[in-house]
């Protein structure tokens, strides 16, 4: 499983690094970014879709 | 003598001059006859009763109406409201505080109080700025100053069996942070809460009444200005006299408007947040219970207090004539873009009308969506969690003492003001 963010969407409302640290973190003004490469380790899949259903700007993206 | 000569100029008349040339029209008052053709977020019964009049008219008609305010719209729907915070093009956030004023349409592109009154392209610059001190990383080094400020108010109810957990609790956690934040000395909290309630509650107050008001805290802010200018220090004035965008020093303007906006913008709201989820725990002793027994539920319950007590409302104006979605909008009609509106659509969240604490997905926009996505929702966030922490250590065990003596603010941020506790 990978996950991403659409940059163009992503407002840093943070949801993502609040919910999944372990996937997600923000860069210096607060925007969310993946860690490593965006790959999902195994047993993290549901802080992955956590995340992505709580981001309120729609911008996550996970794939199988 | 250090000095700066942005500031030398009489800055208090250009800023009334500013305000002055703002569109009035008059003030009308008193009950609505329909909420779905005359609504109004002033009267009375909307500070009770929001959640039920909404509800009513997002069945009847998704987009409200009225004639007060030079006229104005109140779409209910979660996916109007989004596609509206997110059409910069079509609504214009000139101002976002909705009434009688409507400022000069040569206020854009900064407007008066950048970046929550700018449209791009000037807002992404000016917002640019300010991001990275009100980072999530940024504001946990404030947690542990605010813990304790929180057990010192709570220090001082000494033995009281009933306190008021809005006046002696909630309101004063956000004005000591950001007063800190920008360097304001601590005693002038009585100071911002004035500027709060005369800036957002005191809409259908006579013009020169608001410009005086207004006057009031551009002239506190002119002096902060100056003691920063002989006595720099690391805070947030300093950093706005000193930073740049595009090479140039803000203007005057620029300074003092994101300085209000800083004060005020994160005061009110931040208080409404801690005051509604106290007081939700307050009569709510089955959720009071879960959450006292089993503090990981924490997180999940203060995002579902903010989906569910939303306290920010804001405003946009449209931009030009047009047709949105069915209805026939004109240039300068106000939107009342209501978040605690789009947080309970029953077509975006299951169980909309009740608050459920351990709620998993919650895509709530209580922070507001898209380019000015609420600066300070890091900030918030802390605050809330430091807040309800603390009280929930010390006061496992509390109740309302007169529920009916709880009163809701009226206008866009919707809060309890008082909330008699009983917490012996
Ligand atoms: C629970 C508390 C808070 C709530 C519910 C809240 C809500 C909001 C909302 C809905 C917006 C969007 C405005 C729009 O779309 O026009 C916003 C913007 C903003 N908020 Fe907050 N806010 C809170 C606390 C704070 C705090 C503590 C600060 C700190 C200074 C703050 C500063 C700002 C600023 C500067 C903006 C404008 C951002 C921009 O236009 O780019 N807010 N807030
Ligand atoms: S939750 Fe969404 S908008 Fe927020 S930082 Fe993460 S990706 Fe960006």
């Amino acid at each position: 499983m990978k996950v991403s963010i659409d940059m163009s969407r992503c407002q840093g409302h943070g949801r993502c690094y609040d919910l999944a640290p372990d996937l997600f973190d923000e860069d210096d003004e607060g925007y969310g970014q993946v860690r490593g490469g965006g790959e999902v380790p195994a047993g993290s899949e549901p802080n992955a879709q956590l995340a992505e259903a709580n981001c309120p700007e729609h911008a996550i993206t996970i794939e199988a | 003598m250090a000095s700066d000569e942005r500031f030398s100029l009489e800055l208090n008349e250009q800023f009334a001059e500013r305000r002055l040339g703002a569109v009035r029209n008059p003030v009308v008052e008193g009950p609505v006859s329909d909420w779905a053709t005359d609504f109004s977020h002033v009267e009375p019964e909307w500070a009770n009763d929001m959640y039920e009049i909404q509800a009513g008219l997002r069945t009847r008609c998704p987009i409200a109406r009225t004639e007060r305010f030079g006229g104005a719209w109140l779409p209910l729907r979660y996916d109007d409201i989004a596609a509206i915070a997110h059409d910069t093009e079509r609504f214009t956030s000139r101002t976002v505080v909705m009434g009688n004023f409507r400022p000069p349409l040569d206020a854009a592109p900064m407007g008066v109080t950048p970046p929550i009154s700018s449209d791009p392209p000037f807002h992404h610059p000016a917002r640019k700025l300010l991001l990275p001190p009100f980072t999530k990383s940024e504001i946990l080094k404030l947690e542990p100053a605010t813990r304790a400020y929180c057990h010192e108010l709570i220090d001082a109810f000494d033995g009281r069996d009933t306190v008021d957990a809005a006046v002696e609790y909630a309101q004063h956690i956000p004005m000591r942070v950001i007063g800190d934040m920008l360097g304001f000395p601590p005693e002038d909290a009585d100071e911002f809460r004035v500027f709060v309630e005369n800036a957002l509650e005191g809409i259908n107050l006579p013009p020169e009444q608001r410009i005086a008001n207004m006057g009031q805290l551009y002239e506190y802010l002119v002096a902060q200005v100056h003691d920063h200018i002989e006595n720099p220090r690391d805070d947030l004035t300093s950093y706005l006299l000193n930073c740049e965008l595009e090479g140039e020093k803000l203007n005057a303007f620029h300074v003092t408007g994101t300085m209000a906006l800083l004060l005020i913008a994160g005061i009110d709201t931040t208080w409404s947040a801690i005051g509604a989820s106290l007081w939700h725990l307050a009569k709510t002793p089955k959720d009071l219970e879960r959450i006292v027994t089993d503090r990981s539920l924490l997180p999940t319950a203060t995002e579902e207090f903010l989906r569910a007590y939303a306290p920010v409302t804001m405003a946009r104006l449209v931009r030009d004539d047009m047709e949105w979605n069915g209805v026939d909008m004109k240039a300068e009609d106000w939107i009342l873009l209501s978040f605690p509106a789009a947080n309970r659509d029953p077509d975006q969240f299951e169980r909309a009308d009740e608050v459920v604490i351990d709620r998993e997905v919650n895509r709530h926009a209580a922070f507001g969506l898209g380019i000015h996505r609420c600066l300070g929702s890091h900030l918030a966030r802390m605050e809330l969690r430091v807040a309800l922490e603390v009280w929930l250590e010390r006061i496992p065990a509390f109740s309302l003492a007169d529920p009916a003596a709880v009163v809701w603010s009226k206008g866009q941020v919707r809060g309890p003001r008082t909330i008699p506790m009983r917490i012996g």
